[in-house]
């Protein structure tokens, strides 16, 4: 079953991507989805075994994949809790997203091919949630990058989209540079890479040390912090975020997939999966509290000046992804698959409704372009405001009442502040901070599609249309996840310590103290979140309903604020400054000085017409002169003779 | 003290080496071959003072009386200009001089190392044997002990024989030629044939 | 009492060498007593004669050392003779469909190789510097002969006289060497000549009289800077001819050099190491330069030949009885690859003649493919690409120079090879990518079966003849440590 649950989408990829062109398009679609469906199914009935508790770790052997020395490595397919929480969540949105796209992308010439890239995605990421060792992570980890850059870059006649694709490929690189460090380090201090073997050996490890640029470390926090800096490049965290609002470029189902529910999470996934690696290290701990924070609160404050549709909610995941690591950070790290699990529901459902909002504009992206679309498009609209009530986290504390956000985004504020100390109240106001923010720019943008006179041309406004039936039953899906997931599965993941031990069965570490502490939290924090959503609802009503000038006279009033937030605090340009151009000029010096002039005109061109002079003298030399041979042959003994003398030392 | 043999050592061998000399530095070629039987001679009277009597003669039967004859003739036939090719090597003298002062220069120091130690006499292959003469001591080991290296030589010289012929010898078919066979196999009839001839007209 | 020659089955191992020579004395009698036609039928005879000889050298080895100490049959030498008689007698076969256009439809031409073939016979089993010398005299004035043997050419006169000229240079700096060695030793027989090295101190005239010799024998296998001749000789002799000087003669003075270095001068390794080191280099490096700018097609194959003896002395130069093996290997290969090519240049003719410039190749492909596709492997086997037997030639004598940690010799050796590459590719870039110009007659069927063979060896070396080859050259090469 787990076999099949991983290799279906495989098979279809490569039926889709090898055969597109002989079974056609349609076939394509229908086999890949199909397939996916089928995957999804397996993966509840998985789940829900784990769910009621009853299923034991599964570790199903593909092959021997790898004997090197005594690393003897198999190909294991590891199926625990953790393990079934991604497959329900990877293979549910990975199928209605197959779904949503054969309506989504039914003009486009190279649909099979976008089907085979979005199957071969799928599986790569699902190797990567079975891995039972690191290489088989790695693997998956890899392999989704290189899905997302063919995905990101499936337009490819695109030059914003191509570019997209390389810097989604390169800024990833630079977090892989650190998860491999992190995997040899992990090898060389645990001696076994896979993860039952490495957590078994953290014991007698605890305080050996390493050398690391130079200096003695704590052997198992460096190790922590490359691991968690492959983490940051995979989830798009502050400093290497950059790429997720560019990797908008590709198709929305795309980045509803890839963006939003499933590859992003990948490194909230890692963490959780090495929790016992990170719990020992407090540092390591700490650093992705306060880099999970600052990207909440960062990603919240871009957000709320973006224009374009899909990029306020690409901001809106970056800030989320936040949320999840300061919950893993926190010692929590339930609570952040939590966040992941109802996350993938409401975010997914945000993008495949913006992708029908999108559609139904003839992909207009601007949100200043819209607006008055409630009246069009009344269940895209009602599928909008729940997965909006969802991110927000709308519910009523105290009560099983709310949706899905609501648990899982208070459960994580709680967190921090059970936590405590500096970092645990630094995450924690910067958390209720970026609610409200959150709150602000969700409802920003269901005021501007949805509310008011329309900005659109007539011809586009008239014509504007509810989508067909099979991107909307999709969405319908998820509705039901934003709005249920949370309550659902609250007991499971933030419920008593007890249950969530026996629910998660040893694939993460769980502290039970902990989550007692964090339910125990005073009651104006339980309540801060909904207030500052509230405050976030009623600041979003004020600007774009009650008074529509007020946001363009607040950003002419702080013309420099307001750039630094539209630019994204100007880290595109600051890289572009640090790295890019220096890069660039080493790149044109290789390539002019070195390349050009040293490689081809000197070595290889100037060798050529070396060996050329060298030629035409030996040719000179053999004149035909008898005498001139036979002087040759008597200079060639005379320096045989000194050569035997000198090199015999016969004379010394 | 100079003995007799010792005084007559000296005066062949510098005569010889003077007349190498001369025999590349003389402007006339057939100088040079008359020069080149001066060092014959000379070397054979230095194989006449170290015993080697058959050598010496041999040396001055083959040398001088076949081989710098013969070089002899071959240069007043062919009438070479030396003088044209040598203009052509003077422009190469320097460097010349200098690649044959290095080669002097070794050679003088293997001539400075070279000692006859006694080992290298004891073991020599064939002892010297006063007793004999040396024809006869000659003759004893050519066909026995150094059979090989005499036919071996044989062959060389069946060698230079065909090579001499094969690209020398011409078979001119207008030219005719002396066959005894037939000559003497001829009969009358066949040489003689009587014709009646008409007086007055002629053949 | 001075020979030790007591009974006719006492010359046993001598028997290949009085095979040929008798056989060479009656096909010239022979020869005399026939019509001038029946050239072909000498040479034909003279083929059957030496396969004869080497079915002999191998299937009936007798081995030892006779005539005193002048001759010596071992493994090594009856390797070498293989190569010599194999080379000798291809060289014939090659000769055989073009001998009029070349003038060698004499009887005397097959009897000058056979005479030839048995002096180089004698150099590969000579065990004393006369039989040594002589051997080499025997080979080389048959060699001169050949040479000149198309008269009315100039530049066939002409090969023949610097060959003979240079050559007798050569002889009498090795007849110089050979008596210093005698003077300094007191024996002119190779093993016992090692045993005064070893007794003594090495002195400085047995250094020089080494190093006369050597350069005497260096002529032979044309190793720079004592090659001169070679270019001018390949190109003026008649084709047929210098595949024959190209192959056979370049095996038996590579043998000699080889037993001369590795047995009498054991004790001071270190000195000839220098000289072939010295050898090696400058002939890979200059014939790779010079190679470049030639036009002709045979001279080219003298830079490639000069070359190649260099990559062979690489083997030499490490000392030890696996660069030997290297050596055995590569002459192996090499004969077998220059005896291919060689069928592949003669089978290129067109109505008025011979085609001997490169720049005539042009779009051979197109015309003759087979000829073309043989002269392409033979080209890749020649710089020494895998699988080819070329590169395994190359990959044995480097080996042994890595093994000898010889390290900057095989740098230099990988870098000539690169370079000669350019000049390979070159021939097969005219070959297939410029357009035809010229219309080729008819191959004969003999070349054609020649190059069938030696492509057949070259491409399926690795798993025919690879295994066997080596293994037969490792047992050559034992037989000298």
């Amino acid at each position: 079953m787990v076999q099949a649950i991983v290799f279906l989408p495989l098979i279809g990829a490569l039926i889709a991507g090898l055969l597109g062109r002989v079974i056609g398009h349609r076939v394509s679609e229908y086999i890949t989805t199909g397939l996916l469906m089928v995957s999804a199914v397996l993966s509840w009935i998985v789940f829900v075994g784990f769910w009621g508790g009853e299923s034991e770790v599964m570790r199903v052997e593909v092959m021997r994949w790898i004997q090197v020395g005594d690393m003897d490595l198999r190909w294991i397919l590891r199926v625990d809790t953790l393990t079934a929480i991604m497959l329900i969540v990877v293979t549910t949105v990975s199928s209605l997203v197959h779904l949503y796209s054969i309506g989504y992308m039914h003009e486009d010439p190279h649909r099979s091919r976008f089907f085979a890239y979005l199957s071969l995605f799928t599986f790569a990421m699902l190797m990567l949630v079975t891995a039972d060792n690191f290489l088989q992570m790695f693997f998956g980890w890899e392999g989704v990058g290189l899905a997302s850059y063919l995905l990101i870059g499936f337009w490819y006649t695109k030059p914003s989209a191509n570019a997209a694709a390389m810097k989604a490929f390169v800024v990833n690189r630079v977090g892989d540079f650190g998860f491999a460090l992190g995997i040899f380090g992990a090898f060389m201090i645990l001696g076994d890479i896979t993860f039952d073997g490495a957590f078994a050996a953290i014991a007698g490890n605890e305080d050996v040390t390493i050398n690391f640029l130079g200096g003695e470390f704590h052997a198992l926090t460096v190790i922590s912090l490359l691991l968690f800096m492959g983490a940051m490049g995979k989830s798009a965290q502050f400093l290497l975020h950059t790429w997720l609002p560019d990797a908008m470029e590709g198709p929305t189902p795309v980045s509803a997939l890839i963006h939003a529910a499933t590859m992003v999470t990948a490194g909230v996934f890692m963490v959780a999966r090495l929790s016992p690696i990170f719990e020992t290290s407090a540092v390591a701990l700490t650093v992705v509290v306060v880099i999970g924070a600052i990207t909440a609160f960062f990603a919240a404050t871009v957000g709320l000046v973006q224009n374009d549709i899909k990029r306020v909610i690409a901001y809106s995941t970056c800030s989320q992804l936040g949320y999840m690591f300061v919950a893993l950070g926190a010692g929590i790290y339930s609570a952040g698959i939590f966040h992941l699990f109802t996350h993938a529901f409401f975010k997914a459902l945000l993008f495949l409704g913006a992708g029908a909002v999108i559609h139904a504009m003839h992909h207009e992206q601007d949100m200043r372009n819209m607006g008055g679309l409630r009246k069009k498009i009344p269940i895209t609209y009602a599928l909008m405001i729940i997965g909006t009530l969802a991110l927000t986290g709308v519910g009523i504390p105290g009560t099983p009442f709310g949706f899905a956000g609501f648990f899982s985004k208070d459960a994580i504020i709680e967190s921090a502040y059970a936590m405590g100390g500096n970092t645990g109240m630094f995450a924690f106001w910067l958390l209720v901070v970026a609610a409200l923010f959150t709150s602000f720019y969700s409802w920003r943008l269901i005021h501007l599609t949805f509310h008011g006179p329309t900005r659109a041309d007539h011809h586009t406004y008239d014509h504007a249309h509810e989508s067909p039936n099979v991107m909307m039953v999709p969405l319908y899906i998820l509705g039901i996840g934003a709005v249920l997931a949370g309550t659902v599965f609250y007991d499971v993941f933030f419920g008593h310590g007890e249950h969530v031990t026996h629910f998660f069965h040893g694939s993460i570490v769980v502290n039970e103290e902990l989550i007692d502490q964090a339910h125990y939290v005073p009651l104006w924090v339980k309540w801060s979140a909904t207030i500052a959503m509230l405050l976030g609802f009623a600041g979003a009503w004020l600007a774009y309903v009650r008074d529509p000038g007020l946001p363009a006279r607040s950003a002419a009033a702080n013309p420099g604020l307001y750039n630094f937030l539209l630019n994204a605090w100007y880290f595109d340009k600051l890289y572009d400054t640090i790295f890019v151009r220096p890069a660039r000029w080493i790149g044109r010096a290789f390539w002019r000085g070195f390349d050009d002039y040293l490689v081809d005109q000197t070595i290889t061109e100037g060798l050529g017409n070396r060996i050329k002079g060298i030629t035409a003298q030996v040719v000179r030399l053999q004149s035909g002169y008898l005498y001139h041979y036979a002087f040759a042959m008597l200079i060639g003994i005379a320096a045989l003779l000194t050569w035997a003398i000198a090199a015999g030392g016969l004379l010394g | 003290m100079m003995t007799l043999p010792l005084f007559f050592f000296y005066l062949f061998s510098i005569i010889a080496v003077a007349s190498a000399l001369m025999v590349i530095v003389a402007r006339n070629p057939v100088h040079s071959v008359l020069y080149l039987i001066v060092v014959f001679v000379n070397s054979a009277g230095l194989f006449m003072l170290a015993g080697a009597e058959f050598l010496a003669l041999i040396l001055i039967v083959v040398y001088v009386g076949a081989v710098a004859v013969l070089f002899l003739f071959v240069v007043m036939m062919l009438e070479v200009d030396f003088g044209q090719m040598r203009r052509g090597i003077l422009q190469y003298m320097p460097i010349g001089v200098v690649i044959g002062a290095i080669l002097l220069l070794e050679l003088l120091l293997v001539a400075g190392s070279f000692v006859i130690t006694p080992e290298v006499m004891s073991s020599s292959v064939i002892p010297i044997d006063n007793t004999m003469e040396n024809t006869r001591a000659i003759g004893l080991v050519l066909y026995t002990r150094y059979v090989y290296l005499f036919q071996a030589a044989g062959a060389v010289l069946l060698v230079a024989m065909i090579g001499a012929i094969v690209l020398t010898l011409r078979h001119k078919p207008n030219i005719k030629r002396q066959d005894v066979v037939r000559q003497t196999s001829r009969k009358r009839h066949e040489a003689v044939e009587i014709k009646s001839v008409k007086s007055g007209e002629g053949l | 009492m001075n020979s030790d020659i007591t009974s006719f089955a006492s010359l046993a191992p001598a028997f290949p060498e009085m095979l040929v020579a008798a056989g060479a004395i009656v096909l010239l009698l022979f020869g005399i007593f026939t019509k001038k036609e029946r050239a072909n039928g000498v040479a034909m005879a003279a083929v059957v004669l030496l396969v004869a000889t080497a079915g002999i050298v191998i299937f009936h080895p007798a081995q030892g050392v006779i005539f005193n100490g002048g001759f010596i049959a071992d493994e090594f030498a009856r390797f070498m003779k293989v190569l010599v008689i194999g080379g000798a007698a291809f060289a014939l076969i090659l000769s055989l469909p073009s001998s009029r256009q070349h003038q060698l439809d004499k009887f005397e031409y097959s009897v000058l190789v056979l005479l030839a073939t048995l002096g180089m016979m004698m150099m590969v089993s000579a065990n004393d510097l006369m039989s040594l010398y002589l051997g080499l005299e025997l080979q080389s004035l048959a060699a001169y002969v050949l040479a000149a043997m198309k008269r009315d050419s100039a530049r066939a006169t002409e090969a023949g006289l610097k060959y003979f000229v240079l050559g007798a240079l050569s002889s009498g700096m090795l007849l110089y060497g050979a008596s210093l060695i005698y003077g300094f030793t007191g024996h002119t027989q190779l093993d016992l000549i090692v045993d005064q090295i070893v007794m003594g101190e090495r002195s400085i005239g047995l250094i020089f009289g080494m190093v006369f010799l050597l350069a005497g024998i260096a002529f032979k296998i044309s190793a720079v800077p004592f090659h001169m001749w070679t270019p001018d000789v390949y190109e003026g002799a008649p084709t047929p001819v210098t595949a024959f000087l190209a192959s056979a003669p370049k095996v038996a003075a590579m043998a000699l050099l080889v037993r001369v270095v590795t047995v009498s001068f054991a004790p001071i390794t270190s000195d000839w190491q220098q000289i072939v080191i010295f050898l090696s280099i400058a002939s890979m490096v200059l014939a790779a330069f010079a190679a470049i700018g030639q036009k002709s097609l045979k001279r080219l194959v003298a830079y490639s030949s000069i070359g190649h003896v260099g990559f062979a002395l690489v083997g030499l130069s490490s000392g030890t009885a696996v660069g030997v093996e290297g050596v055995a290997i590569y002459m192996a290969i090499y004969v077998t690859m220059t005896i291919g090519l060689f069928a592949c240049i003669l089978a290129l003719r067109t109505q008025n003649g011979a085609v001997e410039d490169i720049a005539e190749l042009a779009g051979l492909a197109q015309r003759r493919p087979f000829v073309a596709a043989m002269i392409a492997v033979l080209m890749f086997s020649l710089i020494g690409l895998p699988p080819l037997a070329g590169f395994f030639a190359k990959w044995h004598v480097f080996l042994a120079a890595i093994e000898a940690r010889l390290f900057v010799l095989a740098v230099i050796g990988v870098l000539a090879s690169a370079i000669s590459a350019f000049y390979y590719l070159r021939i097969v870039k005219t070959m297939y990518f410029d357009e035809p110009v010229l219309e080729y007659a008819a191959v004969p069927r003999e070349l054609t079966a020649v190059m069938g063979v030696t492509g057949f060896l070259v491409i399926t070396y690795f798993v025919t003849v690879g295994g066997p080859l080596a293994a037969a050259a490792r047992v050559a090469s034992g037989s000298l440590f």
